[in-house]
């Protein structure tokens, strides 16, 4: 008898306790996304109002642009985007380059010295070139490379991160395939290309998208190796025009930094599922 | 293909990636800790072996231990935190959540966005008096000013809330992944059996995600030493070094000061210590979890 009516109960509260549940984590997540999303909020209401609403949140304050073109008049942003572009871009190619061509050769070949050569290739997962910068800004000076785009991404090129990726995709790659096209007569690089490449166009995609949003975003190295305008990514140069002791103005200090995170929020927003499926599907677990 | 071809052919479709990784990964680590026995080179005068000068110097330097407890400091804060809110944040995005995906959007964002340039945006929210905290400090509490920034106590926490709010959204991805390979069935069974929410958690999912924790885990360790750009912006070291942490430290030392030796020391003994955590935590977390 109290077994039933101890059921009962729990039939009858159980619905209503899940409800209490739900409501909890939507609010828990919702005031945890809003406290997230702050600081950009934030940006983006200073670099569309004037000055005099930095601090002061009113609903109808006048919107205006002008702060983006202040910005943009006071500091060569045009050629600090042309340089971030050229450098994100080179990298890019670089690492797919190397990274498919070292991966291919782990996945798929038998060869002496394939287990150190991979132990050296993940140990830049830990010992990144970001903290070797004294070394690797003496090696770059020795190369008479100092002050060049190409010097910013010479240490990056190959990624210890793109090369286990592309071998993990690879490695998922049924043999078959691989034997099929090489009755076919396609040499080992025709294989890679034709079979193994395509295959692998999300990890690609998922790699692609975090190498040029990191590369994007660097700032210590290319502080380090870069002293002129022809060669500043965005972030260095966002870092001179900030740091002038007084004088700019904070909506515009803001209007500057959505400009240079722009190009970046943007693509995010548009590609934001397939960036994140793109990365799942990778398998990166 | 004979085995002779294949070795030749693996080892030329490697000499590319093999010569870029040994010139600026494998080559500079091990100068680094060659240059840490020698003394700086001036003009003319070339660098010598000096033994262990520069590590005695290391001993003696306040800054140095300064720097390394601000940075330990920094590493037991922000690793946990940005572990444990971005599991909460994966398992919110992969529930049934309204507006799931304007909640997804809000936590990865921080993600893509440039560090030296939110840096600016943090340093208007910390100003004493005129900035966003403060303004609802004194508004709604009644409280006088606070110079965040400016007070040994309180700099180093306010940098370590920009690293957690920086590198959640992208540790969320990771476990968002993981979470989605987990089978629904597990969740049917576990439901059957009257398990709450709370012990399928614990039994259940906690234990399949730990290869992800553990790999999510390792890159905290290395933000936390990596991670040095909002320093330049916000507080550049100060006040006293209280917000100084060890990457950025060399860069003084080794690009304001040109003392490359010393900086190469300091550079060892963070070698050393990404190596001993890295290698405890693969010790410590789960001897399973292989990457095949």
């Amino acid at each position: 008898m109290s077994d039933l009516s101890l059921s009962n109960t729990v039939e009858a509260t159980r619905p209503r306790q899940f409800d209490f549940d739900r409501a909890l984590n939507t609010f828990g997540a919702w005031t945890l996304a809003f406290l997230w999303a702050l600081p950009l909020l934030y940006a983006i209401w200073t670099a569309f109002h004037p000055a005099a609403y930095e601090a002061n949140f009113e609903l109808f304050a006048p919107l205006t642009l002008e702060n983006f073109t202040k910005a943009w008049s006071a500091a060569p942003f045009a050629q600090y985007f042309l340089n971030t572009t050229m450098l994100v871009t080179i990298i890019l190619i670089a690492q797919f380059v190397l990274g498919t061509l070292a991966a291919y050769a782990f996945a798929r070949f038998e060869f002496p010295g394939s287990n150190i050569l991979f132990t050296l290739v993940l140990l830049q997962l830990l010992v990144m070139p970001d903290i070797l910068i004294v070394e690797n800004y003496k090696m770059i000076r020795n190369l008479g490379l100092i002050d060049t785009i190409v010097a910013i991404g010479l240490p990056y090129m190959a990624s210890g991160f793109g090369i286990f990726l592309l071998r993990q995709t690879f490695k998922t790659i049924p043999r078959e395939l691989d034997e099929a096209a090489r009755v076919e007569g396609a040499g080992p690089l025709l294989v890679l290309w034709k079979v193994y490449v395509p295959l692998a166009i999300p990890t690609y995609l998922a790699y692609g998208l975090v190498s040029v949003s990191h590369h994007w975003n660097n700032f210590l190295w290319p502080l380090i190796i870069t002293n002129s305008v022809e060669t500043r990514p965005v972030t260095v140069g966002l870092s001179i025009f900030a740091a002038v002791d007084g004088g700019v103005e904070w909506s515009v200090i803001n209007a500057a930094t959505l400009m240079t995170s722009g190009p970046l929020l943007i693509a995010f927003l548009l590609f934001q599922r397939q960036f994140v499926q793109s990365f799942m599907r990778a398998g990166i677990k | 293909m004979t085995r002779r071809m294949q070795w030749i052919y693996a080892w030329l479709l490697l000499t590319p990636a093999m010569i870029m990784l040994f010139a600026f990964t494998h080559f500079p680590a091990i100068t680094t800790i060659i240059n840490s026995f020698f003394s700086t080179p001036r003009g003319r005068r070339p660098a010598k072996f000096v033994g262990l000068q520069n590590y005695e110097e290391l001993m003696a330097d306040p800054t140095f231990w300064k720097v390394l407890v601000n940075n330990l400091w920094y590493a037991m804060a922000t690793i946990p935190a940005s572990i444990g809110i971005s599991l909460l944040m994966a398992i919110w995005v992969n529930d049934k959540l309204k507006g799931r995906s304007l909640v997804r959007m809000s936590f990865f964002a921080p993600t893509v966005l440039p560090l030296i340039a939110v840096a600016n945006i943090w340093l208007f929210f910390y100003t004493p008096g005129f900035g966003l905290i403060d303004q609802i400090r004194m508004g709604v509490f009644g409280l006088p000013e606070n110079s965040w920034l400016g007070q040994q106590e309180t700099v180093l926490i306010c940098m370590m809330v920009v690293t957690i709010w920086k590198e959640a959204g992208f540790f969320m991805i990771f476990y968002l992944a993981a979470l989605q390979a987990i089978p629904p069935s597990y969740k049917e069974a576990a439901d059957i059996e009257g398990a709450s929410r709370w012990t399928f958690f614990w039994k259940i999912t906690w234990p399949l995600l730990m290869p992800t924790t553990l790999f999510v885990s390792i890159n905290a360790v290395i933000n936390s030493f990596r991670l040095v750009d909002h320093i330049f912006t916000m507080t550049g070291g100060g006040p006293d070094n209280a917000s100084s942490l060890l990457l950025f430290y060399i860069y003084e030392v080794a690009f304001k000061y040109w003392q490359t030796s010393y900086a190469a020391t300091l550079t060892v003994v963070m070698l050393a210590l990404l190596s001993i955590i890295a290698i405890g935590q693969f010790f410590f977390m789960d001897r399973r979890v292989h990457y095949r």
